[in-house]
């Protein structure tokens, strides 16, 4: 089991200093710069210390919102291939249907394959709804966009015999021919995210890597899809390196303080919600039948939308929002506690899904302390990360595909 | 009645007798239309079509700009061969009223529009003329486009599905062609003196969308245009206030030429 520290790089003390969305709307004036210098020079020193700890280190972007600082994860990730030495590099991702440029996307990742000597993974996401409104591109055409970037990005990277001319729907270049090319050959891997099972089966297809976050039980019907495609096209069983699952994580020397931990991680889901009503939904972003089978459904005042909960063990759903502690380890949202706890509670949800080969791991969130995240990583590093590989899902095979009703 | 054109099956509302006025809906789509349809079927052969994408009509798959709205129109005129026809938009279909008659007024006698949008009239990159529906707090928007919002709020629960499906529908088309460059063509404000039909252009006095100011900019760029405001109304003029919209929209008809 390969493991990844993730953190959105949060810019969390103005969470409590100002009332309402903390997204989009919020004006920059409530950073303090020398704060914000403070806290990436904190995020930076725990993915520095992953190098020494023998965890990979994963970034991801977002834009406008104080819940992320990071507004791109390519300049994190360049900083980072030449201060680490041993761990992976991977970005999840890359907002490539935002992006006006695919070509300059090419371009630096080729910089950072070879800056790392060949340790970089591409992952490639659609966006967050409410970020659509801080980039140029509709949501309507979001998912044709995001294909031709793709396909885009991937010819950039494998076409070294000449420069080619791309005259597509949304994006025209008269020659592509980036210098450098990527270090590793044909190019990184490649990585996308899913929530939901629906696009399992076209992300095996690409045999790209998966990887979906704090959906818990869920999970597996999207490893499922994908690993019944991927034995469909003749590839025998999907092997669990194809697999990512991000959850919160927090280990300490006693429970009650690894929960604590875990409560502070659990920011990032808090803050979630408190987005202006305008920019949870784009028009397009989700099909016009959905919105409307959407909208019938929130005529009834007790309707949750399921993928804003979660599966308890009892098969009880809860809201992902203002479940407790305890909720979220029940649901594998979190894992937290001692070490020994906190392998027990993976090595459950290891064989529940199926066997998968990556924890996207959480370890920073909301307004955990500097202190607290490394001697948390610190933790998983010794105590927990040299037990992973005994993990074992057997000889796992997908139930059929769920007939449509 | 359905027409077949362009492969896009439209829907349209047709009614009454007499020289042919077309109607091109907001993005509101056809709801709450119908008494301003009934007050100028009067006199009139009203054709009030969906646009593509909007309502019951198809979308092709290829249709990504205001441009193939314009044309597909221009060539459903031509099938229907629609002669000596008021055309007559409100918002986000006066903005296709307008692409429509810079390209071809063969088929028109004269042209309204009320409360358009697709014109950017300011050089300073940062002067907001047309307000924001998709940035603005919903209430804002509310505010902004009715003199009274109570009115025409449309309550989830007393829609049926289709209506809610025609509603979703509505939205997410507008924004395919008005998303970026927001609600403007920025073609258009250079060949609006094209436009040789005689041309109304009304406006809801309490618009907060797009201003009264911005309107009269607007007529000020096509050669025959008045310029009138209709009261007790804000961005839906034909929808707030439907007889006096008939009544201006008739008289002019009448007072210049057919």
């Amino acid at each position: 089991m390969r493991v990844w520290q993730f953190t959105e790089q949060p810019y969390h003390p103005v969470w409590d200093e100002v009332p309402g969305p903390l997204k989009n709307i919020l004006p920059n004036r409530h950073i303090d710069h020398r704060v914000a210098a403070d806290l990436y020079d904190q995020y930076m020193e725990q993915w520095q210390l992953c190098d020494e700890l023998g965890i990979n280190i994963l970034v991801n972007e977002h834009h406008a919102t104080s819940t992320s600082m990071s507004a791109s994860c390519t300049l994190t990730l360049a900083a980072l291939a030449r201060s680490t030495k041993h761990v992976r590099l991977m970005s999840l991702g890359i907002p490539i249907a935002n992006r006006p440029d695919p070509v300059r996307v090419a371009e630096e990742i080729a910089m950072i394959d070879c800056f790392s000597r060949g340790r970089f993974e591409m992952g490639f996401v659609r966006g967050a709804q409410y970020e659509v409104f801080a980039a140029i591109g509709d949501p309507v055409k979001q998912t044709r966009r995001f294909g031709e970037a793709y396909r885009l990005i991937l010819k950039t990277l494998t076409t070294h015999d000449a420069p080619f001319s791309w005259q597509g729907d949304f994006f025209q270049y008269r020659e592509v021919n980036i210098w450098p090319r990527c270090y590793q050959d044909p190019h990184p891997p490649v990585w996308m995210v899913a929530i939901g099972p629906g696009p399992g089966a076209w992300i095996a297809e690409q045999r790209a890597h998966v990887g979906t976050f704090l959906s818990g039980r869920d999970s597996k019907k999207l490893f499922d899809a994908y690993r019944r495609r991927w034995t469909e096209l003749g590839w025998g069983s999907a092997p669990p390196e194809q697999f990512g699952y991000m959850a919160m994580v927090a280990v300490a020397d006693t429970e009650e303080e690894a929960k604590r931990r875990a409560y502070q991680i659990a920011g990032y889901t808090r803050t979630q919600t408190r987005l202006a009503p305008q920019f949870t939904n784009p028009p397009g972003y989700t099909p016009a039948r959905f919105v409307a089978m959407e909208q019938r459904l929130q005529t009834n005042p007790n309707y949750v939308a399921q993928s804003r909960t979660i599966e308890r063990s009892d098969g009880s759903r809860v809201m992902l929002y203002n479940a407790t502690i305890d909720d979220l380890i029940d649901a594998h949202v979190v894992f937290a506690g001692t070490a020994d706890q906190v392998f027990e509670q993976l090595r459950a949800y290891h064989r529940y899904v199926g066997g998968f080969g990556n924890l996207l791991m959480m370890g920073q969130g909301g307004d955990l302390s500097h202190a607290d995240t490394i001697d948390s990583l610190t933790r998983f590093s010794r105590d927990v990360l040299p037990r992973l590989d005994s993990l074992d899902a057997g000889d796992y095979e997908p139930p059929p595909a769920p007939r449509l009703a | 009645m359905p027409i077949q054109c362009h492969g896009v099956t439209f829907e349209l509302l047709e009614q009454g007798a007499g020289n042919p006025l077309v109607y091109l809906h907001s993005g509101e789509g056809l709801f709450h239309c119908q008494p301003v349809l009934d007050a100028m079927a009067s006199t009139r052969r009203v054709i009030a079509p969906s646009h593509p994408g909007f309502g019951h009509s198809d979308l092709p798959a290829e249709f990504a700009r205001i441009d193939d709205l314009a044309y597909c129109y221009l060539d459903l005129f031509d099938q229907m061969g629609l002669e000596n026809a008021v055309l007559v938009g409100e918002s986000f279909g006066a903005w296709i009223a307008a692409e429509i008659a810079i390209r071809n007024t063969t088929h028109l006698s004269h042209l309204v529009l009320a409360d358009m949008v697709g014109v950017r009239h300011s050089s300073d990159e940062t002067t907001v003329e047309i307000a924001d529906i998709y940035t603005l707090y919903p209430q804002e928007v509310q505010r902004r486009q009715w003199v009274n919002p109570a009115t025409w709020k449309r309550d989830a629960a007393a829609l049926s599905d289709d209506e809610l499906l025609v509603a979703a529908r509505n939205r997410e088309t507008m924004s395919l062609f008005g998303w970026m460059p927001y609600m403007v063509n920025p073609l258009l404000r250079r060949w609006l003196h094209r436009i040789d039909k005689p041309t109304l252009v009304l406006w809801g006095a309490q618009d907060q969308i797009t201003t009264p100011d911005y309107g009269r900019a607007c007529a000020a760029l096509i050669p025959q245009a008045q310029f009138r405001v209709i009261e007790g109304a804000a961005h839906h003029p034909s929808i707030e206030q439907p007889a006096l919209f008939a009544k201006e929209v008739l008289q002019f008809c009448a007072s210049s030429g057919t």
